[in-house]
């Protein structure tokens, strides 16, 4: 049954993403609304990591959170496996947490402090009705998985570093087996070398179990290395997709084009032709 | 700015019409026989109810309550059920005497209140500590209790200031002063200590900001940075906690115009609402409730005026 | 350690509540330790004073001071509890329900409460008394009401806030429900000042208690404080003494519960150690290098030799830089990078001698322009700052006085420190503005900090930055804050600046493409320490120190794309 309907390619999306709208409430009394993403399509295949890379104000994140249903949508649609979820709430929405999980940009905010990270990792167990024994070998399962000494679910989150408290996180998201995770900035809080072991970490993770992933990022380096696809978004539009090697190293679309210049690269000389080619593009720009 | 000052005062007159429904309709609730009381145990029925007919009590509370509305928007707030005095003249009579005492204890308090907030904030360690206990204190004190140790001391042990009585400013200043000193002084010790923390707190998470860091680093002197920059930052809060406090003052002034024998508005409404008098209890919420929405109105335009991201909100 | 450990602690809270349970133990247990009873009077013994069985002799009407004064604190204790009980069932669900769900609820709440805290409770209260006659516990319901906003508005603001939290919307999506996120997450935060509230409620509601009482509010002969109080003052100047016993348990009361609050605040929020006295920081001794100029020739314009910055005394302190060596020469852009931790920012704002509270030097030289700072006397430091080094901080926004316009925030130092005119320093300035690519320069001088965008408030500082013509710049992470696409276009700018003026640099950042763009030196940090300095193409290049590699090999500049997706395989049909 499963071979017939994942070699049917319009159901082989695990995530379909089409002529998405979101609009916020306006500033003051009876202002009008603000639309925050126009329209924006994007789809995800099993075990497939899409990359969303935007600049801040961009609407990136507020893709991720309609996804998630944190925030109203205003028009178009979300499939998840197969499933119209643009509008899911309550009951729904708390089925669906077994397959769609999130990891949040900032880990210092993601975890409640007052909180064992045990008993933050057994929330979506005792969710699903898993408890007692079951649940606690399944957090020192998780602790393991995401390479956590096994004494960690006893400590508060305040005493692990940024990058572990991520990890923390990611072991939350694994949880309960999803079938896609958002990772909205997962490694934008983290210091270079930390960032590395946790896009490694993520890496593997999709190799063992083949979760998909929809990475939001603002960093066309972390996504070429991690996405197969990449969406760039502009202003609430998505302005140019494709694979992730073309995208960011060839991109076709000016504003992605600017985005790569833009980005400092880490040798002397590499940097001063990025620089000449973006002046020239300033200027082309503005003749 | 204009803008938001008339959708203040809009929300102001807002306030002012469902507390008066809200009062009155709570007052008409008969507990107390007002007409009986009136025309005295002996009288008759119909006496009483003549009475009540010309009170206007034998009407619909809602009736009562429109023609009630309909004067008091032409300025007329009717005549006292016991005295027969006009409701206006006989608050606009004692009136002066609370908000002098108001504005005294306003002077008071910014003056003390920043000083004091300032240099604990500033100088921390054995300074700050003695502030915080001064504000503990006086914040646990309740009010009635700390003025009654005032008379005790000044009046009844060291004789400086009369116990009781008024003279108004008009007939002798000097005598003004010495029945005032007292009652401001009273009223004056919560508000002190209530401001005081409000300021220390704020001016030491004014001196965190990025901001005071990088104005130093300009080659500013501290002194420029802490009375132009940080005491504006810090005011706003404070500033809402000086408009809070005065709402607690005028129930404040209530006792303390009892304790020192002031005619005042707070004792009138301890004379005329144990007696039930209507048209003088609504003139008196009203007035009350004005004084209220013009000062959260004064204080919210002087914030809006210290922080201007304060304006849009 | 323990919140209860941190109670048994702190005396403060011992005090206090040892206090409040003798009071309440003595009021409940009137009827033992009172053998009169409050309202029974000997007429003849009017105003005696103390004598066996009356401990604290007689009031006006020769009725037990000590009886009337036990039996008194259980009407005036019983009344502020059911106000308590009154305005935390009212603001505590309120608040609850207001602030997580928001929506009409907040709306209508909120503007209740705004109502309720507008009205004058005393008067309130004695209107309430001619409506509903003179029954106290009545009144004290009414408190109750009057008093329910501060728990609503202090409930609604941390649930609203908590509701903001990430780990509440992770504990959505993990599939939570509503009431089990409220019971998990929003209770434990809203538990510690609910409490202390109660605290400090308890201790006003017993004074406007007794203030009604005092005014003669209450009914009658039922004994209470206030009315021991109102009875006292008739009496003053017969017996003066009267007043102490009521007023001293009034105060007490009161007292204990305010300072039970304050000491509940540091036990169940965990400030942690109290801040050491800056003073006695300042007056702390600073060691010479000890290391004397080992690492070669000092530069001209900033030469930092052995430096050490630690924080907090004695055995608590840490060192966070320890032994820092470093040069920048005129005209030279000078990288300092390291991870977050590393002492980098701490190095940088000792040579502006701007460290945080609790910071301080504690060994080294450092050398701006010729002039040891270490140690320097405030006011002779101030005359560099500015003028021979200035500061270009990390987060544009925080780093704009929100009170000011831009204008008058880069007139300001221009006056106070060049002496110019109103009108020249507003010249200088709007030039300044120009200068630094801002195309609108008159918009943007009049224009509010919060009315400007990122990019534009961190040319704002830079330009403030130029405003004396300084001769070295420290820049702290000047473009981490900002989008890649505006990071360029301020990494021009820099660039410019420093090649007009001959800027000397100190570039603090932890991003490598920034340092390849514009440096010429680079040293790298790590642990409060400088691990290697160089060359900016050796150092990126062919890094020496391992730790410079892992750095170098941690960027993904130049990582392989990821290859394209393959569907997984697909599972066999089972036959």
């Amino acid at each position: 049954m499963s071979g017939s309907a994942l070699s049917d390619p319009a159901s082989a999306r695990i995530l379909d993403v089409r002529d998405l709208r979101v609009s916020f409430p306006g500033k003051g009394w009876r202002a009008p609304r603000v639309d925050v993403l126009h329209g924006v399509s994007l789809d995800i295949r099993p075990g497939e990591t899409v990359g969303l890379v935007g600049e801040s104000g961009s609407g990136k994140t507020t893709i991720g959170r309609a996804v998630l249903g944190l925030v109203p949508v205003s028009g178009g649609t979300v499939e998840f496996r197969g499933e119209r979820i643009e509008h899911a709430t309550g009951r729904r929405r708390r089925l669906l947490s077994r397959h769609l999980q999130v990891v949040f940009q900032d880990p210092y905010a993601s975890l409640n402090p007052s909180i064992p990270v045990g008993e933050t990792l057994a929330e979506p167990l005792h969710a699903q009705g898993m408890t007692g024994h079951d649940a606690r070998r399944k957090v020192s399962d998780l602790l393991d998985r995401v390479k956590l000494p096994g004494d960690a679910a006893q400590r508060l989150p305040r005493e692990f570093s940024g990058g572990q408290r991520q990890r923390i996180a990611i072991a939350r998201a694994l949880a309960i087996g999803p079938e896609l995770i958002v990772c909205d900035e997962p490694v934008s809080a983290l210091d270079l070398t930390t960032q590395r072991t946790v896009l490694d970490l993520l890496l593997e993770i999709q190799q063992q179990t083949g979760v998909a992933y929809l990475f939001i990022s603002h960093d066309l380096s972390v996504v070429r290395y991690l996405c197969h696809r990449v969406s760039v978004i502009h202003r609430g539009h998505i302005v140019e997709s494709g694979e992730a090697g073309q995208v960011t190293t060839a991109p076709r679309h000016p504003y992605t084009q600017r985005l790569l210049l833009s980005a400092p690269v880490a040798d002397p000389a590499a940097q001063r032709a990025h620089r000449i080619a973006l002046h020239r593009r300033r200027i082309e720009e503005t003749a | 700015m204009l803008g938001f000052v008339l959708r203040r005062l809009a929300a102001g007159v807002f306030l002012l019409f469902a507390i008066s429904f809200v009062s009155f309709v709570l007052l008409s609730v008969p507990h107390l026989d007002v007409a009986r009381q009136l025309v005295g145990q002996a009288a008759t029925q119909d006496v009483v109810d003549a009475k009540n007919a010309a009170l206007g009590l034998d009407q619909p509370v809602l009736a009562r309550y429109a023609s009630w509305l309909g004067d008091a928007v032409t300025g007329d707030l009717g005549t006292s059920w016991f005295t027969s005095e006009n409701v206006l003249t006989a608050i606009g009579n004692r009136l002066p005497v609370t908000l002098s005492l108001m504005l005294g204890v306003t002077l008071v308090t910014a003056v003390l209140a920043f000083s004091l907030g300032v240099w604990a904030g500033v100088r921390r360690g054995v300074v700050d500590r003695f502030v915080q206990v001064l504000g503990v204190v006086g914040y646990a004190l309740p009010g009635f209790l700390v003025t009654l140790v005032i008379v005790l001391v000044f009046a009844v042990q060291l004789r400086w200031f009369p116990a009781i009585g008024y003279v108004p400013l008009t007939s002798s200043v000097p005598g003004w002063l010495s029945t005032v000193v007292l009652p401001i002084l009273s009223l004056s010790v919560a508000s002190v200590a209530g401001v005081s923390q409000q300021v220390r707190g704020s001016v030491i998470d004014v001196l965190r900001q990025d901001y005071v860091r990088t104005l130093r680093a300009r080659g500013l002197p501290p002194r420029r940075v802490l009375f132009r920059h940080v005491l504006r930052n810090a005011s706003a809060p404070a500033l809402t906690v000086l408009g809070m406090q005065f709402v607690g003052l005028l129930g404040g002034a209530v006792l303390v115009e009892q304790i020192f024998g002031l005619p005042g508005i707070g004792s009138m409404t301890v004379t005329y609402t144990t007696r039930g008098d209507t048209p003088i209890i609504m003139g008196l919420v009203m007035t009350t409730v004005v004084c209220v929405v013009v000062i959260n109105l004064a204080v919210d335009v002087l914030i809006g005026w210290l922080n201007p991201k304060a304006r849009t909100a | 350690m323990s919140t209860a450990q941190r109670f048994l602690r702190n005396p403060q809270a011992m005090a206090s509540s040892a206090l409040l349970a003798l009071i309440v133990a003595a009021v409940l247990l009137a009827p033992v330790l009172a053998s009169h009873l409050p309202g029974a009077a000997e007429l003849g013994k009017a105003f005696a004073g103390p004598e066996p069985g009356h401990p604290l002799g007689f009031d006006s009407a020769g009725r037990d001071v000590w009886s009337r004064l036990l039996h008194g604190g259980g009407n005036s204790l019983g009344g502020a509890l059911i106000a308590l009980v009154v305005a935390l069932g009212l603001g505590v669900p309120s608040g609850l329900v207001a602030g997580y769900y928001g929506k009409w609820f907040d709306s209508l709440a909120n503007w209740a409460s705004n109502f309720v805290m507008a009205l004058p409770a005393m008067i309130v209260l004695l209107a309430s008394r001619a409506i509903l006659g003179p029954t106290v516990p009545v009144l004290m319901v009414v408190l109750g009401v009057l008093v329910a906003p501060s728990f609503f508005r202090l409930v609604r603001g941390i649930v609203a806030n908590v509701r903001r939290e990430l780990y509440v919307d992770a504990a959505r999506v993990s599939g939570l429900r509503d009431r089990r996120i409220i019971a998990r997450h929003v209770l434990i935060v809203v538990r510690a000042p609910i409490i202390i509230q109660v605290a400090l409620v308890a201790g006003i509601a017993i004074g406007l208690q007794a203030g009604l009482e005092f005014l003669g509010i209450g009914s009658g002969d039922a004994p209470t404080w206030g009315a021991m109080l109102n009875e006292a003052f008739q009496n003053l100047q017969r017996n003066p003494l009267l007043m102490l016993w009521p007023g001293l348990a009034l105060g007490l009361t009161s007292a204990a519960l305010v300072l039970l609050a304050s000491a509940l605040r540091d036990v169940l929020e965990d400030r942690g150690a109290p801040v050491p006295n800056p003073r006695a920081a300042r007056r702390v001794r600073v060691d010479p290098p000890t290391t004397p100029d080992t690492a070669g020739e000092r530069a001209s314009l900033l030469s930092v030799r052995d430096l050490a910055v630690s924080y907090g005394h004695g055995a608590t302190a840490v060192e966070v830089v320890r032994g820092v060596d470093l040069d920048v020469a005129e005209g030279e852009v000078v990288g300092l990078v390291g991870q977050s931790g590393s002492g980098k920012s701490q190095t940088a704002f000792s040579v502006l001698g701007i460290l945080p509270e609790g910071g301080r030097v504690t060994r080294g030289s450092v050398l701006v322009a010729g002039t040891e700072v270490v140690g320097l006397p405030e006011k002779e430091y101030r005359a560099l700052r500015g003028g021979v080094i200035a500061y270009v901080p990390q987060e544009p926004m925080s780093n704009l006085d929100p009170a000011f316009t831009v204008g008058s925030q880069l007139v300001e130092p221009i006056r106070v420190r060049l002496g110019s005119s109103r009108k020249a320093a507003t010249e200088r300035a709007l030039d300044l503005l120009r200068q630094v690519d801002i195309t609108d320069p008159r918009r943007v001088f009049d224009s509010h900090p919060h009315e400007i965008s990122g990019g534009m408030a961190q040319r704002v500082l830079i330009a403030g930055a130029m405003s004396c013509d300084p001769h070295l710049l420290i820049a702290d992470e000047p473009t981490t804050a900002l989008d890649v696409t505006v990071q360029a276009e301020v990494l021009d700018l820099l660039r410019r600046l420093q090649a007009e003026r001959g800027l000397g640099v100190l570039l603090v950042t932890h991003n490598l493409g920034v340092v390849a763009d514009l440096c010429d030196r680079v040293a790298v940090m790590e642990a409060g320490r400088v691990v290697e300095t160089g060359d900016v193409e050796q150092v990126l290049k062919r890094p020496r120190h391992p730790y410079t590699r892992t750095l170098v090999e941690a960027v993904l500049d130049d990582v392989p794309a990821r290859p394209a997706w393959v569907a997984p395989r697909i599972a066999e049909v089972p036959a």
